[in-house]
């Protein structure tokens, strides 16, 4: 089964429709991105996939969405959910704390107490978002201190820190270096083979270079969805062909 | 409610604790408010307001004129300058400028001193030193130097909150500085400006400790700026610490607390006028 | 109407910085005048004598000007209004900046405000016939005591401390909230372990300026302490205290001499206590700026 199924998807900001009847499904281990013009509705999807959009007062959703069967806004307790499916912001957000406590904040939220535990935690994480060699002789000292494509790695591995199996990313690399950025991609190709990624990128060529299917959206639609390949070099909408040679937007 | 019960145990002790001391809160000020309206409406009586203070009206007349004195001639001497000033640090001051860096330092200094060292300041300076004696113009010069950092912070802000825009649009039609600053930005931070001044105006009638020994507490109406004279607070402190008047005390409050309301209310509508 | 001239616009000039000095000459009076009048009376009483002195009978033959027990008094007073006042001001404040709803906003603001407006005297005037009778009935004693000025205080620093402590919570960046929200943290985690800690160096300079007020008030303080000017252990909190401000407020009216000038002097001390605050203030508000 895929890992996220998606139904006739609907969301109003107020009197603003958002989301126009998206449905679609994001496969398991794998890396779906969401592409399209700005204001077309792609983060505003990718952030109802863990109820980040509940901050936002107004909004209002409609429609299925099932993660492994079951119905995040029904089902699921919100806390739980969003345990599940890690979340990666545009700008770096890490905690003005030590490095340390910024991934030991996850597991400590959900209970995990054992100073033991949480070193070990804290060193997966690092190390699977490929931070621990720069990270590791300064745990307590404060995130801050990082550059800013250190601190994108840090908040990936916080992301990591609670076991989620879902990665969502909302243009993590738009505000970095291109060598950050460089890293970063590589990261997010190597982890897939744990969690299943799904990534908003304004950067076609990001897009084309890491992602296993596309979804180019257009004012709130999904106008066309499937193997990266196949959008990106033949795709079967116009608008998304204008899209993607540069014609539009 | 069903939203409580979901809560973990500890989520839902921290967010019952901040209800709790925001109701607290919320009651202190209805508790204190509650308590000197209720037992000092009964004894707002015409004889209150009496022109002449005796023992046996405890008439508040003369110190509310004597108030009002001393708010008028503060406001003459502190919103000019901290106006002024003001304008000086938003308008003219260059960028790093070491004088501006003094200015805001002491303004800061002056904000944080309590009204009792003012009033120590106030007598030695203006009473002795200058040989006013206890008069309604020392205190009220007291005060103005109190009201200053006041008067120039609100102003700062409210002049650093007009736009650019629209002094360039002003110099750009071959108008001086000066003419931008009084004609332009001036009137549109106005509303911030007089919100500061009815701010400064709440302080100078809730004083005591500065006046007690600057302005003194003689219960007549001053004839002169020179006389000495006891404003609404001080009047108000001298019959809490007589104990005879009790009632009467309360009823002072009850006046005191509608003015500062007043003025409160009237400096929150004028601040919201410029957010808009 | 304002001719734009090259003159006026020079006098103006002028003006408006002379203006700007005003602030700086009246700093530079009261530390001339204040400590003029005070240090003096220091050095006559002797330094140690008077910062150090147990025992204040100024109209004793001969007198002695000992303000130890005004300065402790100031340091317990103070150090009790922050015990009350801290803690429920903080609350309040995150309650108002992240958990109250928007209409009980409305309410509680100007709420806020009305109490920041409230004359010292009145409170002073409350704590007398409301504070001090509830003391007295709970506790024993006399009920003007240093229990009853610190909760008195406390009310009076509410203000402050909510104000300075809401408005840094609510420059702390949103991201922050998410990205705590976002990991599965419950609303109350992300605001009190993420958001709060953020917003540390705001709250530290709401507390500290709330000790300033505190160590500063003089009438409200006054009326409910009880004043006597004896030597208080921490767990005399029903006894009597005089501070600093008490004691100069209390005297000055009858002072004469060497008496009038130490009540000078320990408005030296007073201003002294004072600056140290303002400069841990702005100390900690640098750091927060970085």
């Amino acid at each position: 089964m895929d890992k996220f199924i998606l139904r006739n998807v609907e969301l109003w900001y107020n009197d603003f429709k958002a989301l126009k009847d998206v449905s679609m499904d994001v496969e398991r281990n794998s890396i779906t991105a969401f592409i399209g013009p700005s204001g077309c509705g792609k983060s505003t999807l990718l952030k109802s996939l863990n109820r980040m959009n509940d901050l936002i007062e107004g909004c209002k959703i409609m429609g299925d969405f099932l993660l492994d069967g079951e119905n995040i806004y029904e089902d699921i307790d919100v806390n739980m959910l969003r345990k599940r499916v890690g979340m990666v912001f545009q700008k770096p957000n890490p905690f003005p704390m030590s490095i340390y406590d910024n991934i030991a904040f996850g597991p400590r939220t959900h209970g995990i107490r054992s100073k033991y535990k949480l070193d070990e935690i804290v060193e997966k994480a690092l190390r699977d978002a490929a931070i621990w060699d720069e990270a590791k002789d300064r745990l307590k000292k404060s995130a801050l201190s990082l550059s800013g494509g250190q601190q994108q790695r840090l908040c990936i591995a916080r992301a990591l820190s609670v076991s989620p199996d879902v990665l969502l990313m909302d243009e993590p690399t738009s505000a970095l270096d291109p060598i950050s950025t460089s890293k970063i991609e590589d990261l997010v190709m190597e982890l897939k083979k744990q969690y299943t990624v799904v990534i908003v990128t304004h950067n076609m060529q990001q897009a084309t270079r890491i992602s296993d299917r596309t979804g180019f959206f257009l004012l709130g639609e999904l106008v066309e969805f499937g193997d990266s390949e196949q959008v990106f070099s033949m795709p079967r909408d116009k608008r998304c062909e204008d899209y993607i040679t540069g014609r539009f937007g | 409610m069903k939203k409580f019960l979901r809560k973990k145990p500890a989520d839902l002790f921290l967010s019952l604790f901040t209800w709790l001391c925001a109701a607290a809160t919320f009651l202190v000020l209805i508790f204190i408010i509650g308590h000197i309206v209720i037992n000092g409406a009964p004894y707002i009586r015409p004889s209150l307001f009496a022109f002449r203070y005796n023992s046996d009206n405890v008439s508040l007349f003369p110190a509310l004129v004597t108030t009002v004195m001393t708010v008028m001639l503060s406001l003459i001497i502190a919103v000019p300058v901290g106006v002024f000033s003001a304008i000086y640090l938003v308008e003219y001051a260059k960028r790093g400028n070491r004088l501006v860096k003094l200015v805001r330092v002491t303004a800061e200094t002056l904000a944080g001193i309590p009204s009792i060292v003012y009033g120590l300041f106030g007598m030695l300076f203006f009473v002795i030193w200058m040989g006013w004696g206890m008069s309604v113009l020392a205190g009220a010069c007291t005060l103005s130097i109190m009201i200053l950092p006041l008067i120039m912070r609100t102003t700062e802000e409210s002049l650093k909150a007009v736009p650019d825009s629209y002094r360039e649009g002003s110099f750009g039609l071959g108008a001086g500085k000066l003419r931008t600053v009084f004609r332009i930005v001036l009137p549109s931070a106005s509303p911030g400006i007089l919100a500061g001044i009815i701010l400064a105006i709440g302080r100078v009638v809730g004083e005591t400790a500065a006046l007690l020994y600057t302005a003194g507490s003689i219960a007549r109406i001053p004839g002169s700026p020179m006389a000495s004279g006891r404003t609404l607070a001080i009047h108000m402190y001298a019959l809490s610490s007589e104990g005879l008047y009790t009632g009467q005390a309360y009823a002072t409050a009850v006046v005191l607390l509608v003015v500062v309301i007043g003025i409160n209310a009237m400096s929150a509508y004028m601040a919201k006028k410029i957010v808009r | 109407m304002i001719k734009s001239t090259a003159k006026t616009e020079r006098i103006m000039q002028g003006v408006f910085t002379l203006s700007a000095l005003a602030a700086i000459v009246a700093v530079g009076l009261i530390c001339v005048f204040l400590f003029a009048g005070g240090v003096p009376a220091m050095a006559e009483i002797g330094v140690l004598d008077f910062l150090l002195g147990m025992d204040w009978s100024p109209r004793d033959t001969p007198p002695s000007f000992g303000i130890f027990p005004m300065i402790i008094g100031s340091i317990y007073v103070t150090a009790g209004a922050v015990l009350f006042g801290v803690p429920i001001g903080i609350f309040t404040a995150v309650f108002m900046a992240e958990i109250c709803p928007k209409q009980l906003y409305k309410i509680l603001k100007p709420t806020v405000n009305l109490l920041a407006g409230i004359p010292s005297v009145v409170y002073g005037f409350f704590g007398m016939v409301v504070l001090v009778p509830l003391v007295r009935g709970l506790f024993g004693g006399n009920g003007s005591s240093m229990l009853t000025a610190s909760i008195l205080l406390g009310i009076m620093i509410l203000p402050t401390v909510i104000g300075i402590t809401e408005s840094s919570l609510r420059a702390v960046p949103g991201e922050l909230y998410e990205g705590a929200v976002a990991l599965g943290a419950s609303h109350e985690r992300a605001v009190f372990a993420v958001v709060l800690p953020a917003a540390k160096s705001g709250v530290m300079a709401a507390v500290v300026l709330g000790i300033g007020r505190a160590i500063g008030e003089t009438m409200a303080v006054k009326m409910v302490a009880g004043n006597q000017a004896l030597l208080r252990m921490p767990n005399e909190f029903l006894r009597g205290v005089r501070t600093l401000t008490a004691n100069v407020v209390i005297e000055m009216g009858y002072a004469e001499g060497l008496h009038r000038e130490s009540l000078v002097a320990t408005g030296v001390v007073l201003f002294v206590f004072i600056l140290l605050i303002n400069l841990l203030f702005s100390a900690i508000n640098r750091r927060g700026a970085k």
